[in-house]
């Protein structure tokens, strides 16, 4: 396929003059073929192989967020050159690339100007070291069409693990107990002191290159790591919104003389030509990097992604209604043994474990007006301290695959840009924790919060958090203005006391063991489990998450009907915040048990679970005295 | 023919059929003069060569979407006269001794001319021209302008256009009916400010064919332009003493209204775009003439800028030395230019998008007009520049970099911080969206039906969500500065009290996407700058700049302040100018000024007890001072009504909410982009005023009010609710697109304004309604309460005979003690006070001592 798609783009001239519909079917080609089973996964992923394994103008994917959206760029759609060799007029497509070929008749009457337009696309933030690895591991297998040696695999990914764990917490351990790394997958196995030689050197390697480089890659997340890219797109500019997960198929452009045209910057022409003196240094630095650093991609078909999970069919085709229906007739015993699971990991705490779950597959599926309907904010409370809830992220970590843990400490959030800034000095988003993808999930860690003064920042911060869990949208920071980006993140609060954010529901969690070494305890849980059972409940989560639901009228009445009665007994405690939790949760309730209608008994159940937790709450408070 | 010398030839062709003929004498050397009077072949030889030249543009010329060639672009001796020539022009068109200036913004070809010398009758030598042969019309190369029937039909366009509907300020003093543009040129005369701002719609309307041809070349056609208003103007005035001659300036060219439209068939059009400036360049000065001299015979000489190239001159003419040249830069002519970026407004956005931004130069007197943060309007040229061709790359990048050379700049706020202007945010209605609003207005329920589209998700609240769309659509703004009372206030205050966990803060959510121009803030992050106007330091410029908040930016808009019980006294009193006077009043850092801030404020506040406690007024309730809170038209009590209807209701709205599907809603609900334009065409065109039912029924309404309370002793109305009264009558005939307020708004807006007052006005102890309570804080009976203690305090003091002086503690036991209702330490200091503001005794710590 690569060698058929360079001849052809090599020679476009022929075509656009013959036939002026080539583009069109270019297009209808590519996707046709795409389209064909097991196709897309011939193509090699700019997300596993590096980028000096990936043969210029090959066609290649990308699985990426659309960071930033640059400014419409014009450029010679179709050119003239003169033959060297035969003195020939010759016309040429600039389509798809980024350089034209020697001896450019500018003034040619056939020239034709296209506009196009770049996104500067970044990999998924926050994307989960598992999912990375199976869906390298499943690439892996197609062998691609490149010259990547499969031998050279194992080195790659390690590099790529290794982002993830310098990422958060440079402090995790060496190699904790191997968490989701099961055998299976990673045939060094335990063999941690290998592990640590292999990761040394690689992280010293590259950090001073980094640095050397002085480009800030502009990853929402610090201290990730991976190819960012500046996308060409040529068509359906409107269908892209800022922050979309997409996977883009299209062809590599890395052509050297991007960089050197880049930074041929002779001070005398500066001053003459006015074009150029109009870049600052940074502008030049953020749209025109050096290509081996932030390849260009000049897209041909981008496929919108409704979620990452790599074990579950990412296209919607037949096969994925077939894959759902098979799943579904296991959700229920999937869902107990994932209520057992999490249940062991909260301490014993079955109710805690219950609303968790139903955290993890809740999804903003709708907005009226101003109020997205289906977000469910939970604030577990009452979280033993000593590095208990960073244990518990990394749980929810192997269950999920996109997720961030903010430690709130007092320092990070004065000092950690959370709501992404236009910079523009260097004409670029400036990108901040907040940009993430929809149903990442979003782990605030308030346990980590001590006493003390939070400054101007540290306030906006919080702000943003508060906006960013009621109304599910962040404002970026336009400097003259505020835009309102919406957004589909689960917050999930861990704290001592409750939370000085807002959320949708409280619960404290009420420990049944107090094992002695919490590190030890949490551990052999993780490690009791097989990977098959944790991809189980991977596909579980993702999949609950899709369902459609609907409530039938009758269910509605009784709903109605019960409203009504509790307002009775007790007017004071139950507002209409409460039945919209209640519905929430029962939502939620059917879905994770594989319903897609509500039923009286899912309502009931919604009911009693949110009694317990209510009285759980109540309890708590009184033992408290007087907290709000 | 040299090339050189080809460049010479048309400038003197051009000159020589035009005005500046004798400074291209005097600068050319004489060798070259020779060339000037050439032979009749030696021109079509020139032709030839110069039609090469033109040749080059060609391409870009038949079709726009190719791209200038920057050879062409950069070929400066083809500019309007060389820079000497702005000393010592003797145009010969009657433009007496005015010299012309350069114009950067048409960027640096002037080839214009060049073609069209064959068409003016005087210059003998363009007889030949093969075109003419042909019995052809001459136009300028690659377009079809003629110069002479543009000239002639500008000139009869600024001598006839006359549009006496104008209402644009500018034209503001100018008789309507009078040739408008005559009048603005009476002006230049007397002002001495050479430009003529043309504005595009008015040629458009005079003569489309010419509209379509300055938008499409504008680089020819404005040149065209100037030389007509030129030879108008000098023939009109012909003493006058300007600068330079007159630059024509168009603006408002209709062709393109966001900068997302733009594309590359814009590309060497006139357009216009809106856009906020978010970053400006220094000061660039461009070399136009590069002046050299010998360093051997101190012979000097002038070399003008060829594609932004200046090319030395190897050998010295005088003293034939090789490279003895050396270049003076202060003899040298620059022209300013300034680099200006300018971002997508917000408004014109798609949702989810970043905006986008275009870089503008600015030439000569058009540099620093513009701040960042403005908001304007551009009219420009917009170009397409290729990358820089590199000799030693072989291959280039195949992009192009565009820009706008402007024309003219207009602020969109400008005028906001000074006067009114009900038409700078005009929006524009298509004919079609005007007639879908007017068939909803013609409904009979709109009123209702605008009501239950406003927050749908938020329940019931009929009465809030009606009093909120009246405030949307505002009451009509009236000017009494003449009769010395100012400006009346026209927008309407709404502040909601009630429950935490009623959707308060939701529909103000609401409220502020849906206005173009809302804010929202909260009490408790807000401080009294952030709300009004603060002044910064630029770090870059150290030039103080006024950073204008929340208030002042929603202007015509609506505040939206959530929390406003949190906010601190200091940030509140801000708030008393803006509520009533409209205005807002700056002193800080050697800037005093006075900012218009004509916003709406829709508060929300809770409780003090978090809860509402129904035994309590509302500025108990809330802790407010009544000054602020008798501001507001409207107090609504959002509170839990608490039944089982109600309930029921609530139930059945919630979980529809959670499983209607997106088309049931809009089935059932109105857009909420109609709801917007509905309110947007409202607020612009329609006006209404009394008539005189409906004053007849204000009146009545309000003695009513007044004669409820005056049975009791209390007083119910102030002049302040009759205005609120009017206001909200004007509000609603705006909602029913009426231009009379009848009385059926009069009746709408005293249901509202009593349904308001009697959730907020009550008086909990006797259940009755008292304004009262609102304008001084203290109902009626409250305050005789208070009266009766103090009676009651002072015959206790006077029964006991004559002590100078009494303990506090046990004055207050005995008072308690002698009384049958309960005194509270409050009721009791209040009474001490009371009597210590009569002169009777005085309080010093625990002592009371009688005077």
């Amino acid at each position: 396929m690569r060698m058929w798609f360079v001849c052809r783009f090599c020679c476009p001239a022929a075509q656009s003059n013959s036939n002026p519909e080539w583009e069109a079917k270019v297009l209808e080609y590519f996707k046709g073929q795409l389209r064909e089973k097991e196709s897309h996964s011939w193509v090699p992923s700019l997300n596993d192989v590096p980028l000096h394994y990936l043969k210029p103008n090959s066609l290649v994917k990308f699985r990426c967020l659309v960071q930033d959206m640059f400014d419409p760029e014009f450029y010679m759609g179709v050119y003239e050159t003169v033959d060297p060799s035969t003195k020939a007029n010759v016309l040429r497509c600039g389509k798809y690339k980024d350089v034209t070929e020697c001896g450019v008749d500018l003034n040619s009457r056939n020239t034709v100007t296209a506009e196009r337009q770049t996104f500067y696309c970044v990999p998924i933030p926050g994307e989960s070291p598992w999912a990375k690895e199976i869906s390298f591991l499943s690439a892996a297998r197609v062998v691609p069409s490149t010259s990547y040696v499969p031998s050279r695999q194992k080195r790659s990914y390690e590099e790529d693990d290794d982002d993830m764990d310098t990422q958060p917490q440079k402090q995790r351990e060496p190699h904790t107990g191997g968490m989701g790394e099961t055998p299976q997958i990673q045939p060094h196995g335990n063999g941690d002191s290998k592990r640590q030689e292999t990761e040394a050197p690689s992280s010293q390697t590259t950090a001073p290159s980094d640095c050397s480089s002085h480009l800030d890659l502009n990853f929402p997340l610090p201290g990730e790591r991976g190819p960012a890219c500046l996308v060409k797109v040529y068509e359906g500019l409107d269908s892209f919104k800022l922050n979309d997960t997409l996977e883009i198929y299209g062809i590599l452009s890395v052509n050297p003389v991007l960089t050197v045209l880049g930074e041929e910057k002779d001070p005398s022409l500066l001053l003459l030509n006015p074009t150029e003196s109009m870049e600052t240094p940074e502008e030049q630095r953020a749209h025109d990097p050096p290509a081996s650093l932030v390849p260009r991609l000049h897209m041909l078909y981008a496929r919108p992604l409704q979620h990452n999970n790599p074990l579950l069919p990412s296209a919607p085709t037949e096969d994925q209604s077939a894959f759902v229906s098979s799943f579904l007739v296991e959700m229920a015993s999937v869902r107990a043994e994932l209520l057992a699971y999490l249940t062991h990991v909260l301490l014993g705490d079955g109710l805690a474990a219950e609303y968790l779950l139903l955290h993890l597959i809740s999804n903003v599926y709708t907005r009226r007006d101003v109020l997205p309907l289906g977000k469910f904010t939970l604030n577990l409370s009452g979280c033993p301290l000593n590095s208990y809830t960073e244990r518990l992220y990394q749980i929810v970590q192997q269950l999920v695959p996109c997720s961030y843990r903010l430690s709130m400490s007092l320092h990070t959030m004065n000092s950690m840009r959370l709501v992404p800034k236009k910079d523009y000095v260097a004409n670029r988003l400036v990108s901040g924790a907040l940009q993430l993808a929809r149903n990442t999930s979003l782990f605030l860690d308030e346990t980590q919060l001590e006493q003390g003064q939070l400054d101007s920042s540290g306030v906006r911060n919080i702000t943003a958090l508060g906006n960013l869990i009621s109304w599910q949208k962040v404002d970026y920071d336009f400097s003259y203005h505020q835009m309102e980006f919406p957004c589909n993140i689960n917050v999930l609060v861990t704290s001592e006391g409750r939370s000085l954010l807002p959320s949708d529901c409280q619960v404290p969690l009420q420990p049944q063991v107090t094992p002695p070494n919490m590190e030890e305890y949490l551990t052999t849980i993780h490690m009791a489990q097989f990977t098959s059972q944790i991809n189980k409940f991977r596909v579980y989560l993702s999949l609950a998450r899709t369902l459609d639901y609907s409530i039938s009228d009758e269910v509605t009445k009784a709903v109605e009907d019960d409203f009504v009665d509790m307002r009775k007994d007790d007017p004071q405690s139950v507002t209409a915040e409460d039945l919209h939790r209640m519905l929430v949760v029962a939502r939620l309730l059917s879905l994770s048990l594989g319903q897609t209608t509500l039923s009286r008994d899912g309502w009931m159940r919604a009911k009693h679970i949110d009694m317990l937790r209510r009285s759980r709450t109540e309890q708590q408070k009184s033992l408290n005295g007087n907290e709000p | 023919m040299p090339r050189s010398s080809v460049h010479l030839l048309c400038i003197s062709q051009r000159h020589g059929g035009w005005d500046q003929k004798s400074q291209i004498w005097t600068h050319q050397t004489k060798g070259q003069i020779s060339t000037g009077v050439m032979s009749f072949a030696c021109v079509s030889c020139a032709q030839a060569s110069l039609f090469l030249l033109v040749s080059f543009s060609s391409g870009f010329y038949a079709s726009p979407l190719n791209i200038l060639p920057s050879e062409v672009d950069m070929s400066s001796p083809l500019m309007y006269g060389t820079p000497s020539s702005r000393v010592e022009g003797t145009p010969r068109s009657g433009v007496g001794g005015t010299p012309a200036r350069q114009r950067p913004d048409l960027g640096s070809i002037r080839k214009a001319p060049q073609v069209d010398l064959h068409s003016e009758p005087p210059s003998a030598d363009g007889a030949v021209a093969s075109e003419q042969a042909l019995g052809q019309k001459l136009v300028i190369w690659g377009t079809d302008v003629n110069v002479g029937t543009c000239k002639e039909k500008f000139q009869r366009f600024l001598q006839r256009f006359i549009d006496p509907t104008s209402n644009e300020d500018e034209n503001a003093g100018l008789d309507l009916n009078e040739p408008l543009y005559m009048q603005k040129l009476e002006e230049i005369s007397v002002v001495g400010e050479p430009v003529l701002n043309v504005n595009c719609s008015h040629v458009q309307s005079f003569d489309a064919d010419l509209y379509r041809q300055l938008i499409s070349y504008p680089q020819e056609v404005i040149p065209t332009f100037d030389m007509a208003v030129n030879e108008l103007f000098f023939e009109r005035f012909p003493d006058s003493i300007l600068e330079h001659q007159i630059q024509v300036r168009p603006y408002n060219a209709l062709k393109t209204r966001n900068m997302r439209s733009l594309n590359p068939e814009d590309i060497d059009q006139m357009i216009t775009i809106s856009g906020m400036v978010i970053r400006t360049s220094q000061l660039i000065p461009e070399m136009q003439e590069a002046f050299f001299q010998c360093q051997v015979c101190a012979f000097s000489t002038c070399v003008e800028v060829d594609r932004g190239r200046i090319a030395e001159p190897a050998v010295c003419r005088n003293c034939n030395t090789t490279h003895s040249l050396a270049l003076i830069h202060n003899r040298s002519a620059f022209s300013d230019k300034q680099m200006i970026k300018v971002q997508e407004s917000p408004d014109d956005m798609p949702a989810g998008q970043t905006p986008h931004t275009t870089i503008v130069y600015a030439h000569n007197d058009l540099v620093d007009k513009v701040q960042p943060g403005d908001r304007i309007n551009i009219t420009g040229i917009y170009r397409a520049v290729p990358m820089r061709e590199n000799p030693r790359q072989s291959n280039v990048k195949s992009v192009y970099k565009t820009h706008i050379d402007v024309i003219h700049f207009r602020k969109t706020d400008e005028k906001r911080l000074h006067g009114l202007d009900e038409d700078s945010d005009q929006k524009l209605f298509t004919e079609e969206r005007v007639q879908i609003l007017k068939e909803l207005a013609s409904k009979p329920d709109v009123y209702d039906r605008l009501s239950s589209a406003l927050a749908p998700s938020i329940y019931e609240h009929e009465d809030i969500k009606k009093g909120i769309l009246l405030q949307l659509f505002g009451g009509t703004r009236k000017d009494f500065s003449q009769t010395g009372r100012g400006n009346f206030r026209a927008e309407v205050n709404i502040l909601l009290c009630g429950d935490p966990g009623t959707s308060k803060s939701q529909l103000l959510q609401y409220v502020f996407n849906l206005v173009p121009r809302g804010q929202y803030t909260s009490g408790k992050g807000s401080s009294a700058v952030g709300l009004t106007a603060y002044v910064m330091k630029d770090p870059e410029t150290k030039q103080l700049v006024l950073q204008t908040g929340a208030l002042v930016l929603s202007d015509n808009g609506i505040c939206c302040i959530d929390e406003f019980d949190k906010m601190s006294d200091s940030t509140r009193s801000v708030l008393h100018e803006v509520m009533e006077q409209q205005t807002l009043s700056i002193a800080k850092a050697g800037i005093i000024c006075q900012l218009n801030a004509r916003t709406s404020v829709l508060a929300a506040a809770n409780p003090v007890e978090s809860q509402w406690n129904p035994k309590k007024t509302t500025i108990e309730n809330i802790q407010l001072p009544h000054t602020l809170l008798s501001r507001f038209d409207l107090i609504f009590l959002m509170l839990d009504p608490q039944d089982e209807a109600y309930d029921r209701r609530l139930a059945h709205h919630l979980v529809a909410l959670y499983y209607q599907s997106e088309e049931q809603i809009e089935e059932e609900f109105l857009d909420m982009a109609v709801l917007k334009d509905y309110i947007a065409y409202a607020r612009t065109y329609i006006n209404p005023r009394l008539n005189e039912e409906a004053s007849q029924a204000l009146i009545e309404a309000y003695v009513d009010m007044r004669k409820i309370g005056s049975g009791r002793g209390m007083v119910s109305a102030y002049p302040r609710q009759l205005e609120s009264l009017i206001r909200l009558a004007e509000a609603h005939a705006k909602v029913r697109f009426s231009d009379k307020v009848e009385t059926i708004d009069v009746e709408e807006a005293k249901r509202l304004h009593r349904e308001a007052l009697k959730q907020s006005a009550t008086d909990p102890r006797t259940g009755f309604v008292d304004i009262s309570i609102i304008t001084t804080g203290m109902s009626a009976t409250a305050r005789k309460r208070k009266e009766e203690v103090a009676q009651a305090l002072k015959k206790m003091i006077q029964s006991k005979g004559k002590t100078p002086a009494m303990k506090y503690q046990q004055l207050f036991d005995d008072l308690r003690g002698q009384s049958e209702a309960a005194i509270t330490k409050d009721m009791f200091e209040e009474a001490l006070r009371a009597l210590a503001d009569e002169d009777y005794l005085t309080v010093t710590g625990k002592t009371v001592r009688l005077l």
